[in-house]
This record gives C-alpha cells, structure tokens and sequence, in this order.
C-alpha cells in the first residue's frame, strides 16, 4: 500500500514543470478500507527516506464509516468488525457515504527543486 | 525564502494501482478475454479450485491462468497438466498481485501465445483475506474463498474483501459435519455488507456446488462476449 501511494506521488512528482520538493503529504483514509494509519506512517517514513519524498511528512485524516440506510431512510454507524446491517430495520449495507476513502486530498510543497535526489523508488 | 504552495490533488492513494488495472482490462477487452480474480487466505482451496475448473471447463473454454500465489514450482505444475498455459509471477514476498505484476503476465500471454484465442484468465492472488481487495488487477469480477474451517465470523473481520466480490465460495462444505459451523451465517454475515453477491458452497472432494460455480463462470464469459465491443460489462 505504500509503495502505491509513493508510485502515485512520484507521477504526480514527475508531471510538474519544475519537480518540487514535497514537505507535507495530505491523506484522508476511511475506516472501511484495509489501511492501518499508524503502519502507513511507519512503512512512508523508511521507504521514503533518499528519495524524492525525504523528510516529507505524512498527515492522515481518518473518516469513520457512515451508511445510509434506504430502508428508514436515516444514516447509521455500522461497528466494523461485529454488525453492518442497519441496526433498526437490519437492511444490509448498501449504500456507503464515508469510510472507503483513500485518497491524496492535497500536497504541501515548496518551489525550491530537488536536483540532488533521484526518483528511484 | 521558499514559497509554499498547496496542491489540492483528491486522488487515490491507489491511483497508478487503479491506471494500471483500468489498462490490463482494456487488454482483456481488446481480446474478448473474462479476467476473473480468485482471492482467499492461504489454504481455502483456490488451486484445487482451478484444477477442478480446468478440468470441467477446458472443452468449453480456452483459458489461462495468471499464478500469484506461488510457493514452489509445484502449485503451476499441477495446474499445466490440464493443458492450459500457466504462467507464474514472481510475487517475493508481496502479500497481494498488483497490476503492474498482472501486465507481466499478460505481456507473457501477448507474446508467448496467440491472445485472441482466448475466452478466460483466471487469475489465483496471494493467499491474504486484506490487501488484495483493494488492489485491482484489471479483472471483471473478483471471487472470494472463505473455507468452512477459517469460522464464521471472517467476513465481519475482513469486511472489504467480503463486500468487493461478486462470487463467495464458501469452501470444503464437507468438512461441516465435524466443525461447530452453520453455513448460514456465514452466509448472512456476508448478506450484512454484500447483498448481491452469488453465493455457492463447494466441496472440492465431493463435487457439491461446483457445477453451480462452472455455470456462474460460463455466465460471465457470456455476458462478455454478447455485448458490443467496446463496450463495458458492470
């Protein structure tokens, strides 16, 4: 999971005019997904190091699952692990409106270009 | 003084995975081929799986498979006594088939075989009930084995996978008579996160629901091959 977050940095990297270097990577993360926050963070911070992305810091945002039950038409919170169906009228779980995200919200950067590191991840 | 900038970006983390994938399938596309991703953890049955489907579906289908989730030599050589190319990855240590690994497979296919002629790829990822539901390889519908014996609470545990496949087999039903097991619940718990999903018990050593599952194959490359080229089958 780390290195696909690092290969879609570093096509993001290469795409810009001048390469910048990256101090601050903005992550939101979902609890509905198969991202463990405190391992990504350990996993970015040694395999980034001599790369493009050395000393860039890693933020994760966690967004809790919500579904949204059609059937009572309210949202609920399913607790991951034990009951997902909707806990009044036990539809299942259909309709996700937060938890599956991971995504790259947005990139801290400085104009400053890294000729020094090569890209070699 | 450097200047700081902000770079609003909101895309997937899994975004050169997912380009990847989205390439692989247009492969498929291109060759009338039905890419289906076979995931369990380690010992559910998956390469038994294959074998009995090669066995059924081989006068049918031209198929190939794509073997991730290789220990030793062994597991392909079991599988090219059907006949059928296998071409094996080389996965190390990695706990899931990405696509980049798949395109090696399916540059193999390109240039070792005639593509064309062929209506399926099975693809068997590494044993692992997390990492390879969020990562596509470029298939058209994923299927997960879940064995009798792993209990029914996994699919609440490792809900992802669970909810991403298309097909559960739940796995070595003829070992139900000597486990504190009810397969419907774990059925229901998977009803929970995935109400669409097909669902077939199968027993490799009985035969029970594999002929449900050829059929639930067969579908799929059919649905495929009716539809206009070009055109994409959800």
């Amino acid at each position: 999971m780390t290195k696909a977050l690092i290969v879609t940095l570093r096509d993001w990297w290469e795409a810009q005019p001048e390469p910048p270097q990256i101090s601050r990577v903005h992550l939101i993360v979902g609890k509905f997904t198969c991202v463990e926050p405190v391992s990504l963070q350990f996993a970015f911070e040694v395999q980034t190091r001599h790369s493009f992305l050395a000393g860039a810091e890693l933020a994760i945002q966690e967004t809790p699952l919500i579904a949204f039950c059609h059937t009572c038409q309210q949202e609920y919170t399913p607790e991951i692990g034990i009951q997902y169906a909707c806990p009044s009228c036990n539809s299942p779980m259909e309709d996700i409106r937060s938890g599956r995200e991971l995504k790259i919200d947005r990139i801290e950067y400085c104009s400053e270009p890294t000729p020094t590191y090569a890209p070699n991840l | 003084m450097h200047q700081t900038f902000d770079a609003a970006l909101g895309i997937n983390l899994l975004h050169a995975n997912q380009a990847g994938a989205d390439h692989n399938r247009s492969h498929f596309d291109q060759w009338g081929i039905t890419c289906l991703n076979i995931m369990s953890s380690p010992g559910a049955g998956k390469t038994v799986l294959l074998e009995r489907t090669l066995a059924a579906l081989t006068q049918q289908l031209k198929i190939a498979v794509i073997e991730g989730d290789m220990t030793t030599e062994l597991d392909a050589e079991r599988l090219r006594q059907y006949g059928v190319p296998v071409i094996a990855i080389n996965t190390g240590r990695s706990c899931h088939l990405d696509s980049k690994m798949v395109a090696g497979g399916i540059h193999v296919l390109e240039h070792k075989y005639n593509p064309t002629e062929f209506d399926l790829v099975l693809v068997e990822n590494v044993g692992n009930l997390v990492c390879p539901a969020e990562f596509e390889v470029g298939e058209h519908a994923k299927v997960a084995l879940l064995s009798v014996a792993e209990g029914e609470d996994k699919p609440l545990k490792y809900p992802v996978m669970f909810q991403e496949a298309d097909c559960l087999l739940i796995s070595k039903t003829d070992l139900v008579p000597y486990l504190d097991i009810d397969l419907n619940q774990i059925a229901a718990n998977v009803r929970q996160m995935n109400p669409a999903a097909t669902i077939i018990p199968i027993s490799a050593k009985t035969g029970e629901g594999l002929q449900t599952w050829f059929d639930w194959v067969q579908a799929q490359v059919l649905a495929r091959n009716t539809v206009s080229p070009g055109a994409t089958v959800t």
